[in-house]
């Protein structure tokens, strides 16, 4: 049975910015098998849907994979009431995560906002090779910088207001540095839609690979009920994708922005 | 351990809990989670004559006790159907109804004719579906009659016909479908609703309205079961936010033969296994020795 569904105690659960939650969550079973932009479903009392959730770190000999959630509808809120111990209803790994080079290639992982959590579990992967440009809209909600730095990876800081960091995008240092004719093997992001748009386009405007992770509301999970769609395009044909099952990783260039 | 099984018509089922149509897809998903010959039956993914894309936008979201959903019958044709998914179902050892739904008659019957080369034991005929355009024509007594009608002349395979709430009565509309030949009916499909986002002003779905399935609709699937079970004389499959073994003995005590469990498996991957699980232990527990004896028992108040 390639998909498992268990209860997994939450070690530890921190507020860590304005509405930011980072759990900590002992699923060995999980973590044996999770690769970095995967995600995990998660269900909680009292509502119909679980909540899908990407995995931010994995550690496969504590068995344990990390979760960082904002608190956005009445499903999230109720998950960050959970208590350290709870026994939290799990089904994951699920989707396809991002493709992995060999861990000295030169990636730049871009996160913004509550996409920013995924891109840690590559820096985790390549390390000092890795650069993490991350966004948020303004100092209250930065999150996992110090991860980064404790990693080796380079982080360049953007916020939207210029209350840290630089002020502006982060597809402005993105588009330096390839501009500046510095090598980059691949871009991996995660983050808003109009973002991750700009960041396919400098992609293909400089011929460096790009993958994208994809949100959309989700059902199963698993591919069954198809409401997740996404317009992909595949040899020539557009094919409506389903974001839990076919990605939520997809190759910026097959996106139908 | 009780007699589980029941029929409809000649195919016999080994439990009474099918999963419905539309949130298991042709099973290769759940299959990763459960044996799929633990269920009585899989009512696959709602199939027409050519590939659909499916609705575009947001397709789901979460109400009170439910969600919301519009689909909009995205599948891969009937051809795909029958080549690439129909063996692998046929092999899993349950009853597999083959869920179909057409733009109009001629599709439908196109459909029929397809699966008649086939050895599908059982035509599901969606003839309610809440998500696409126009109204179904599940929605009126003499469109339930002509479609019904059509098809039980071309096919001699199991005939269910899918009900549709979104009507006046729906006694009357089971017995049209009665009356024209059809073995079983089942029903509710889901309710007509909707969502807007007050921020933007627009409705959540792209289609405006979409359909309401969960929890919060089994009180009202289980007093159309027993309308319908009131109505006619031929089986009846109970659909409607059947969460527990508790409402599945419920459906059945209303009259129903079999029922299907939806959008329960999306919170809990081994819900139908779960109701399997608990009809059998309240049988147990009461020392009822088979399924069939409770069917219908319910014992209407006088008034």
């Amino acid at each position: 049975m390639k998909y498992v569904q268990g209860f997994y105690p939450i070690l530890k659960k921190k507020n860590t910015a304005n509405g930011i939650y980072e759990m900590d969550i002992h699923a060995p079973e999980i973590a044996s098998r999770a690769v970095p932009g995967q995600f995990v479903h998660i269900g909680v009392t009292g509502h119909s849907l679980r909540r899908p959730i990407s995995i931010c770190r994995i550690d496969k000999e504590q068995g344990t994979i990390q979760i960082v959630f904002a608190l956005k509808g009445q499903g999230t809120k109720d998950l960050a009431k959970l208590e350290e111990g709870f026994q939290l209803d799990v089904i994951g790994p699920l989707g396809n995560g991002f493709p992995l080079l060999e861990s000295d290639k030169k990636v730049v992982l871009i996160g913004g906002g509550i996409g920013v959590p995924p891109m840690l579990g590559l820096s985790d992967y390549y390390k000092e090779h890795a650069k993490a440009i991350t966004g948020f809209r303004d100092q209250s909600i930065i999150i996992l910088q110090d991860a980064f730095a404790e990693n080796g990876t380079e982080t360049i800081l953007c916020t939207d207001d210029g209350s840290a960091g630089r002020k502006g995008f982060v597809s402005q240092p993105l588009e330096e540095m390839l501009a500046a004719g510095e090598h980059v093997d691949m871009i991996c992001a995660c983050g808003p839609m109009p973002m991750l748009k700009v960041i396919a386009q400098i992609a293909e405007k400089y011929g460096v690979r790009c993958a994208v992770s994809l949100e959309q509301h989700m059902g199963c999970g698993i591919g069954a009920c198809l409401v997740c769609s996404v317009p992909i395009k595949r040899e020539g044909e557009t094919e409506f994708l389903h974001v839990c099952k076919d990605g939520p990783v997809f190759d910026s260039k097959e996106v139908m922005w | 351990m009780a007699n589980l099984k029941v029929n409809i018509k000649d195919v016999e089922f080994k439990n009474p809990v099918i999963v419905t149509s539309g949130v298991i897809g042709y099973g290769r998903e759940y299959e990763e989670f459960f044996d799929l010959s633990k269920l009585g039956g899989l009512a696959t993914k709602g199939t027409t004559l050519h590939k659909r894309n499916g609705n575009p936008g947001k397709r789901i979201v979460e109400v009170p006790s439910g969600l919301l959903f519009s689909v909009g019958l995205q599948n891969p044709g009937i051809d795909y159907y029958i080549a690439s998914e129909l063996p692998n179902l046929l092999s899993k050892g349950t009853n597999i109804l083959s869920n179909i739904a057409g733009n109009d008659e001629a599709e439908y019957c196109k459909i029929v004719e397809k699966l008649n080369e086939t050895d599908a034991p059982i035509i599901e005929l969606n003839i309610s579906c809440p998500n696409t355009s126009g109204a179904p024509l599940g929605t009126s007594c003499e469109g339930t009659e002509r479609i019904t009608k059509i098809i039980r002349e071309m096919t001699d395979k199991t005939l269910i016909v899918k009900l549709s709430p979104n009507v006046a009565d729906i006694g009357e509309i089971a017995k049209a479908a009665e009356s024209s030949g059809a073995d079983a009916v089942s029903l509710i499909n889901s309710i007509h609703a909707m969502k807007i986002d007050i921020n933007t002003r627009r409705p959540f779905f792209h289609n405006n309205v979409g359909a309401y399935s969960g929890e919060a609709i089994f009180p009202i699937a289980l007093r159309m079961v027993w309308e319908v079970a009131n109505a006619v004389n031929i089986p009846i499959l109970g659909i409607g936010g059947v969460t527990t073994g508790e409402e599945a003995i419920q459906m059945i005590m209303a009259g129903a033969t079999c029922v299907e469990v939806g959008a329960a498996i999306f919170r809990n991957p081994y819900a139908p296994l779960q109701i399997i699980d608990e009809i059998n232990a309240w049988l147990d527990a009461k020392g009822i020795q088979d399924i069939n004896e409770i069917r219908g028992v319910v014992q209407p108040w006088e008034r």
